[in-house]
């Protein structure tokens, strides 16, 4: 775990730019764990948000190769204790009715939600830290996982920051 | 005043100071060779291949430091560009390309000769474009060039789709920036570079392709005078001093000289400027400068600790760093270095005497490069293809001034040579030596026909051995010498051929007949062939076997290498 770590991008909010960050990730042999992307405050700009294992050199050759990349204004590594990590998970598993209580426990205890419901399955929204979600997967293995899709991680630093004006 | 797309692209090239492209025409870019037809202040030179334009485009930049342009058609015409783009990109070459691609309402339909050429030539440039508006063509193309030329150099791609080429909007000149200032060092850092370089008892400067045009070639040498250090360079750092300097190694590396190689290793400070530390100069990076103080100049910030930790890692304009800490380097004199490095030159040196003496009056590559050597008129541009002959005229030419020396480092292209010396004469005007073997000149000897056409002036000496030299040392060495596929042995007569392109061919079998070829050659206004026989078991030497270090430096044949399936 300690290797891990997140990087947030600002790039320029053209077509291509998201294709010419990944292909470098695989011409340079950068192997990623999650990466999101999405409109941020400025209409200018999208912000991709990296997650990814590697030692200082893969953190230090994989900054100084994205900042190269004439559509990428802003990179910045975000360190754990210094910023708000989350991520949204749907899962969806079997509704046995031997299981219904524990299923219901849990979703109480991790402030998950279930947001749909039949007689023989059920999807449950999750949020939170990635380490949470991969703890609510975890409980939910023995009840039967049908399906799950998670968003990857989205982060901001903590106080009144922005990247974009550092 | 408003223009039409096309119009714009030839008018904006001319305001970007271009006066040569090199190209080809096809469907989706009549318009832009309609606007060059009415463009008098653009010389257009046709090829026979888009490959061979892009190679032109690379040596001419190579030759001068310019721009290099080169345009092509839509599908093939574009992917014919790949292997030249990635060669200039390999070595920080500027060059811009230009393609066509199908109206925008053909995109993305496999339409005919419709291909996603800035998907494909993503990695292999510095930046591409895809221009889908008339009125953001002229800013592209001027961002192209300031691409290309900034920091650390390289190629550009600007895709123009026909019905952009056909749109017209308005249009103004405008002035171009002369330089593009990079960021200088701090007095801290330079400081601390200078502290390193006065402490060493044992220094070596280190020059590479990014020092090569940089004009810094006397300040070298004075530096290397005042402290007392040796020269050595990589590959693309050749020609940047001149040979005649004595404080010049020559090349180290996989087949670099042994002195320069050896007394790389025992310094223990290392000045860096404008390398990046290739694995063909390392050799085993973990072996590579063990306890040696390493200070390494450079434009690009990605290349510090990018194949080797450096002490100091200066990413700044090179030139301004490299002078500034001269001017902190104080007058030393080592008498052991100088003894050391002695030892090793006149080690060297033997093993020259004793090559020399095996040769006897064969025509050896070493012969070859004598006459080149005594022969060639001031200013040569040496450009080459690439194989045994390119390292044996990386090792053996004696350059007199920088960006003579033409020849595809980090990629390797067989079959660059003959464009890019086309390239660099038109760019130079100045005489033109092509050094090329049987295999690589098989590749693209079509560009004979542009030679010709445009009576361009250049000896192409063919080191004719019927073998694919390198691959076949390497067989030899590391694979029992099974010559899989490598013994070419064609019955192609390159005399008959270089006369059925209209061009003059000779043959030499002695070093008589080389000289005497040689000279006559020179004097042809139009490319000469001169198919040259040398021995296919000619090796280059010495050599660093691949993966291993500098200790495993073989220096004679008989010396094997130590396994199989090397890299």
């Amino acid at each position: 775990m300690s290797n891990k770590f997140v990087i947030a991008v600002y790039v320029d909010n053209q077509f291509g730019v998201l294709t010419r960050v990944t292909s470098m990730f695989t011409r340079r042999g950068f192997n990623i764990d999650a990466l999101t992307v999405g409109e941020t405050e400025s209409p200018a700009y999208s912000r991709i948000t990296i997650s990814l294992s590697g030692d200082g050199y893969a953190r230090e050759q994989l900054i100084n190769q994205m900042k190269k990349l004439f559509n990428v204004k802003k990179v910045e590594v975000l360190e754990d204790d210094s910023c708000i990590k989350r991520e949204l998970m749907l899962i969806k598993i079997y509704n046995k009715p031997e299981n219904r209580a524990d299923i219901h426990f849990a979703v109480d205890a991790y402030r998950a939600k279930v947001v749909d419901y039949t007689t023989d399955g059920m999807c449950i929204e999750v949020t939170g830290d990635p380490s949470k979600i991969d703890a609510f997967v975890e409980l939910m293995k023995p009840f039967g996982i049908i399906e799950i899709c998670r968003t990857g991680i989205v982060a901001l630093e903590r106080g009144t920051t922005s990247l974009l004006a550092k | 005043m408003k223009l039409t797309g096309a119009d714009i692209i030839a008018r904006t090239l001319v305001e970007q100071g271009v006066t040569d492209v090199f190209g080809y025409p096809g469907g989706q870019v009549i318009n832009i060779y309609d606007a060059l037809y009415r463009e008098p202040r653009l010389n257009h030179i046709l090829t026979a291949h888009e490959q061979g334009a892009a190679h032109a485009a690379d040596g001419y930049s190579r030759a001068t430091g310019k721009v290099g342009v080169c345009i092509a058609t839509s599908g093939p015409g574009a992917t014919n560009l790949v292997t030249g783009i990635a060669t200039a990109m390999m070595d920080s070459i500027p060059m811009v390309a230009i393609t066509g691609n199908v109206p925008c309402s053909l995109i993305g339909k496999d339409s005919f000769q419709e291909i996603d050429i800035t998907g494909i030539t993503l990695p292999i440039t510095k930046h591409n474009y895809f221009v889908n508006d008339v009125t953001k063509l002229a800013d592209v193309i001027r961002e192209a060039f300031r691409i290309a030329r900034s920091g650390r150099p390289g190629p550009v791609l600007v895709d123009v789709p026909k019905d952009v080429q056909i749109a017209s909007c308005e249009w103004e000149e405008q002035p171009i920036p002369e330089k593009f200032p990079l960021p200088l060092a701090t007095d801290a850092q330079i400081a601390k570079a200078a502290e390193l370089l006065n402490a060493a008892k044992r220094p070596y400067i280190y020059i590479g392709g990014g020092a090569a045009g940089l004009g810094l070639g006397s300040a070298i040498v004075e530096l290397a005078e005042r402290i007392d250090a040796y020269i050595g360079c990589t590959f693309m750092g050749l020609s940047a001093v001149n040979d005649d300097c004595d404080r010049f190694l020559g090349m180290q590396g996989m087949h670099g000289h042994y002195a320069s190689s050896m007394a790389q290793k025992d310094a223990d400070l290392i000045l860096a400027v404008g390398v990046r530390f290739s694995d063909r100069a390392t050799g085993k990076v973990s072996a590579y400068a063990k306890g040696t103080k390493i200070v390494q100049l450079d434009p690009d910030f990605s290349e510090i600790n990018k194949n080797v930790q450096v002490d100091v890692g200066i990413v700044a304009d090179v030139k301004d760093s490299f002078t500034r800490i001269a001017a902190l380097a104080t007058a030393q004199k080592h008498p052991e270095w100088q003894e050391a490095v002695g030892r090793l030159r006149e080690r060297e040196a033997q093993f020259e005497r004793e090559q020399r003496e095996q040769a006897g009056e064969r025509l050896v590559p070493r012969r070859v490069f004598d006459i080149i050597n005594a022969r060639k008129l001031p200013a040569t541009v040496i450009a080459t293809d690439v194989g045994q002959h390119q390292m044996w005229t990386a090792q053996y030419v004696k350059f007199d001034r920088p960006r003579r020396f033409v020849s595809s480092g980090g990629l390797g292209t067989m079959g660059f040579g003959l464009g890019a010396a086309i390239g660099a004469q038109v760019a130079t005007k100045d005489p033109v030596v092509l050094v090329t073997g049987d295999g690589s000149f098989g590749m693209n000897l079509n560009e004979l026909a542009t030679a010709v056409t445009y009576k361009i002036p250049m000896v192409i000496v063919l080191m004719n051995n019927g073998v694919l030299g390198m691959v076949r040392q390497w067989q030899t060495l590391f694979f029992g010498s099974r010559y899989s596929n490598t013994v070419l042995e064609r019955k192609t007569d390159f005399v008959k051929l270089a006369e059925a392109f209209g061009a003059v061919g000779m043959r030499a079998t002695t070093p008589a007949e080389f000289e005497d070829a040689f000279c006559k050659a020179l004097a042809v206004q139009g490319p000469v062939v001169i198919d040259t026989y040398i021995g296919k078991d000619e090796f280059v030497l010495p050599m660093l076997p691949p993966g291993g270090s500098i200790e495993d430096l073989i220096t004679k044949v008989r010396e094997k290498g130590a396994g199989e399936n090397e890299q």
